[in-house]
C-alpha cells in the first residue's frame, strides 16, 4: 500500500504526489426523489492521476459536476486549496483553474478547432475592451502570451493538421481530443475528464492514455478522469474511486480495488439488499 | 434605356435602403436570439423607447413631468436647455445599457431554464412595460427627431443619374446616411465578436451554453452585453426611423415589419437579417411599383408577409439559418 499521508506519496514509477488539492466532504447530491450521490468523501492529491469508475448510472458524471460548479449538491463541502470552497457558478470555478470536457463533447460547433481553444483562454484575459480595441500594450502582450500557450498545445495534442477545419466536419475522436486542447489551454491547476476515451477505436484510446499521461507529466497537471475501459483505468491512475448507485464503494490503488470484493460484485453485478 | 426600367431601377434603390432600417431591427432580434434563445418581442419598443429618450433628452424633456405635475400640483415640462446629439445619443445609450442590466436582474435571472415560450411570453410583458413606461416618461404625443442628419432629396445623385441616364433619380439623403451607418454598425458589431474577448464569449455563449460555462463565461454579464448591443442596435433603428416619420408609437410596429425578414433570414444569421431586410425592402416597392397599381395599391402592408410565407413552405431554415434535421 502507497503511503496517503498528509504530505503526498511517491508512485510505483517513482512521481512524486503532493498534498491534498481538492477534497469532496461528505457531498450529497438529489434530484427530486432520486440520490444521485451518497454521502461521498473523497480527496484529490496535487499531481495525481485520479479515476472515478463504476457501472452506468453509479453517479460519476454527477460528481464531476459538482465539482465543477454544473450541479450544487444538497449537502456536503467542497475543499479547494486548503480552502472551503462557497457556492459557485461554472465559470468561477472556471476562473480558480479548473477545467474540464464533457462525456457527450460540448464545443463550440461553428468555430475553427483554433478559436475553440483560443476559447479557453478566456479566463486568462484580464485587460479591458477599451483597451483591445486600441491594441494597447497589455493587451497586445496577453494576445501574445495566448497564442504561445495555444501552439503549445496544438503541437502537444498533434493537432497541427486540423487546426483551421470547422469543428463540426472532425469525426468524434479528433473531437475529443481538441476538447481536452480547449481545456489544457486554460492551464488549468486540476482537469477534469468525464470518459475521455468512450466511443474511441484501439489506436485512439492508447493516443489519448499517452496524452493524458504527457499532460500529467509534462505540464503537471493534477487530472481526475471518469473511465469505463478497466484496463485503461488500470494502466493510467494513481488511485481509483469506486462508485455504485450513488455510493462509494472503494477507494485505493488500482490494484487494492481490483481486489476489493464490493467492487468485484458491483461489476459483474451481484444484487444489491 | 427605357423609362420603365429607369423607374424600376429608382424603386430598387429606394427599396433597398428602406431594407436597411428593416435589416437593423431584425439585427436586434438575432443578436438576442442567437446569445439566448430568446426571441425578444420587445425589440421594436425598444427602438420607440431609445428614440423618445433621445428626443425626450435633447429637446431638455423633464422625465415623468406629467407624474410630477399630477402628483405635486406643479407645471414642469422642460429643463429650459437642449443638449447637442452627440451627447444625447451617449446618454440615451447609457439609458440602454442600464434597461439591459435592469431586464438581466428583474426578468432574466428569475426565468433561466424556464422553457422559450415563457422567455417569449416575458418578452411580451417587457415590450408592454416599456411602450407604457416610454409613455409616463416622456408623454405620448408626436416627436421631431432632428440630430442633424441631412434630410432631404440628394441633388448630387439626381444630377448625376440624370446626366448619365437622362433621368434624375430620387433618392432620400437621410436614407443614404442611414445605410451608411447601419454598414457601420455591422462592420463594427463583426470587429467586436471577431477581436475582442468579450465577442470572442459572446460567439461561444451562441454556439453553446455548457461548453461556454466550462470556459469561464458568465451567461449573466453576457446577457446584459447582449441586450445593451441590441439597445444599442434598436437606438440605431429608432434615431433613423425616427428622423424620417417622426418619433411615434407606430415606430414600434417596424418590430412587425423584422418578422418576415427573420422568416427570410433565418432567426439565428446576421448575414440573414441583412440579406433579408434588403429583400424584403425592395420585394415590397417593387411589388408595389409594378402590381400595386392592379390590385389598388397599399401592397406594402402584406406583401413582406406573403413573401415570407412562400419562402417558409420551400425553405423554413430561411436563407442562412442552419438546416434543421431531426436526430431520430
Ligand atoms: N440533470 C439531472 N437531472 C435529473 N437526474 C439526473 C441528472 N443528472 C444525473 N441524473 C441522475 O443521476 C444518476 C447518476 O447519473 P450520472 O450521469 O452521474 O451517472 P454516471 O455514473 O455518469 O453514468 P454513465 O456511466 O452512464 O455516464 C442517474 O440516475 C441519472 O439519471
Ligand atoms: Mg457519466
Amino acid at each position: 500500500m502507497l503511503d496517503a499521508g498528509t504530505d503526498g506519496y511517491v508512485t510505483e514509477d517513482g512521481r512524486k504526489i503532493g498534498g491534498v488539492l481538492m477534497e469532496m466532504k461528505n457531498i450529497t447530491l438529489r434530484f427530486g426523489g432520486v440520490e444521485a450521490i451518497k454521502d461521498i468523501s473523497f480527496d484529490i492529491r496535487e499531481g495525481e492521476i485520479r479515476a472515478i469508475i463504476g457501472p452506468n448510472g453509479a453517479g460519476k458524471s454527477s460528481m464531476l459536476n459538482v465539482i465543477s460548479g454544473f450541479y450544487v449538491p444538497q449537502e456536503g463541502e467542497v475543499w479547494f486549496r486548503g480552502q472551503r470552497r462557497p457556492q459557485m457558478k461554472p465559470f468561477q470555478v472556471a476562473a480558480q483553474g479548473i477545467a474540464r470536457t464533457f462525456q457527450n463533447i460540448a464545443l463550440f460547433e461553428g468555430m475553427s478547432v483554433l478559436d475553440n481553444i483560443m476559447t479557453g483562454r478566456l479566463t486568462q484575459m484580464k485587460s479591458g475592451l477599451a483597451a483591445q480595441t486600441v491594441w494597447l500594450g497589455k493587451a497586445q502582450r496577453e494576445e501574445v502570451a495566448n497564442r504561445a500557450r495555444v501552439e503549445r498545445v496544438i503541437d502537444f495534442l498533434e493537432i497541427q493538421h486540423i487546426r483551421k477545419t470547422p469543428v463540426a466536419r472532425l469525426p468524434y475522436g479528433l473531437k475529443k481530443r481538441v476538447e481536452l486542447a480547449r481545456a489544457l489551454a486554460a492551464e488549468p491547476m486540476l482537469l477534469l475528464l468525464d470518459e475521455p476515451m468512450a466511443g474511441m477505436n484501439v489506436e485512439e484510446k492508447e493516443d489519448m492514455s499517452r496524452f493524458i499521461l504527457d499532460v500529467n507529466d509534462e505540464f503537471g497537471t493534477t487530472i481526475a478522469l471518469i473511465e469505463h475501459d478497466m484496463g485503461v483505468v488500470m494502466d493510467l491512475s494513481d488511485r481509483v474511486v469506486v462508485m455504485d448507485y450513488g455510493k462509494k464503494i472503494g477507494d485505493g490503488t488500482p490494484d487494492e480495488v481490483r481486489n476489493n470484493q464490493d467492487v468485484i460484485d458491483a461489476y459483474l453485478g451481484v444484487s444489491h439488499d | 434605356m427605357p423609362d420603365q426600367l429607369l423607374f424600376a431601377m429608382e424603386v430598387t434603390l429606394n427599396g433597398l435602403m428602406a431594407g436597411v432600417l428593416y435589416a437593423l431591427v431584425a439585427l436586434g432580434f438575432v443578436l438576442i436570439f442567437k446569445a439566448s434563445g430568446i426571441f425578444n418581442y420587445a425589440q421594436g419598443v425598444m427602438a420607440l423607447f431609445a428614440a423618445l429618450t433621445l428626443v425626450g433628452i435633447m429637446d431638455g424633456q423633464v422625465p415623468f413631468a406629467h407624474l410630477i405635475n399630477a402628483i405635486f400640483g406643479t407645471d414642469v415640462h422642460h429643463f429650459g436647455w437642449n443638449v447637442p446629439a452627440i451627447l444625447a445619443i451617449a446618454l440615451t445609450l447609457g439609458v440602454m445599457v442600464l434597461l439591459a442590466i435592469l431586464v438581466e436582474r428583474l426578468v432574466l435571472r428569475h426565468l433561466v431554464n424556464q422553457p422559450d415560450i415563457i422567455l417569449f411570453m416575458a418578452t411580451i410583458g417587457l415590450a408592454y412595460f416599456m411602450e407604457g413606461f416610454g409613455d409616463i416618461m416622456w408623454g405620448s404625443d408626436i416627436k421631431k427627431l432632428d440630430v442633424g442628419l441631412p434630410q432631404g432629396i440628394s441633388e448630387t445623385v439626381e444630377s448625376a443619374t440624370d446626366a448619365i441616364f437622362g433621368y434624375g433619380f430620387f433618392i432620400d439623403r437621410l436614407d443614404m446616411v442611414a445605410t451608411v451607418i447601419a454598414a457601420l454598425l455591422v462592420i463594427g458589431l463583426t470587429l467586436f465578436s471577431q477581436y475582442t474577448k468579450q465577442g470572442r464569449a459572446l460567439r461561444a455563449v451562441a454556439d453553446d451554453h455548457q461548453a461556454a460555462l466550462s470556459v469561464g463565461i458568465s451567461l449573466r454579464f453576457i446577457w446584459v452585453l447582449v441586450w445593451s448591443i441590441a439597445g444599442f442596435v434598436a437606438l440605431v433603428a429608432g434615431m433613423m426611423w425616427g428622423a424620417k416619420s417622426g418619433v411615434q408609437f407606430s415606430l414600434s410596429l417596424i418590430a412587425l415589419k423584422a418578422l418576415p425578414v427573420l422568416m427570410l433570414g433565418g432567426f439565428t444569421s446576421i448575414p440573414g437579417a441583412i440579406v433579408g431586410g434588403l429583400i424584403i425592402g425592395v420585394g415590397e416597392k417593387l411589388f408595389e411599383f409594378t402590381i400595386g397599381p392592379m390590385v389598388g395599391g397599399a401592397t406594402e402592408n402584406w406583401f413582406a408577409y406573403v413573401l415570407a410565407l412562400a419562402f417558409l413552405v420551400f425553405r423554413p431554415q430561411g436563407l442562412f439559418g442552419d438546416r434543421i434535421i431531426e436526430r431520430v
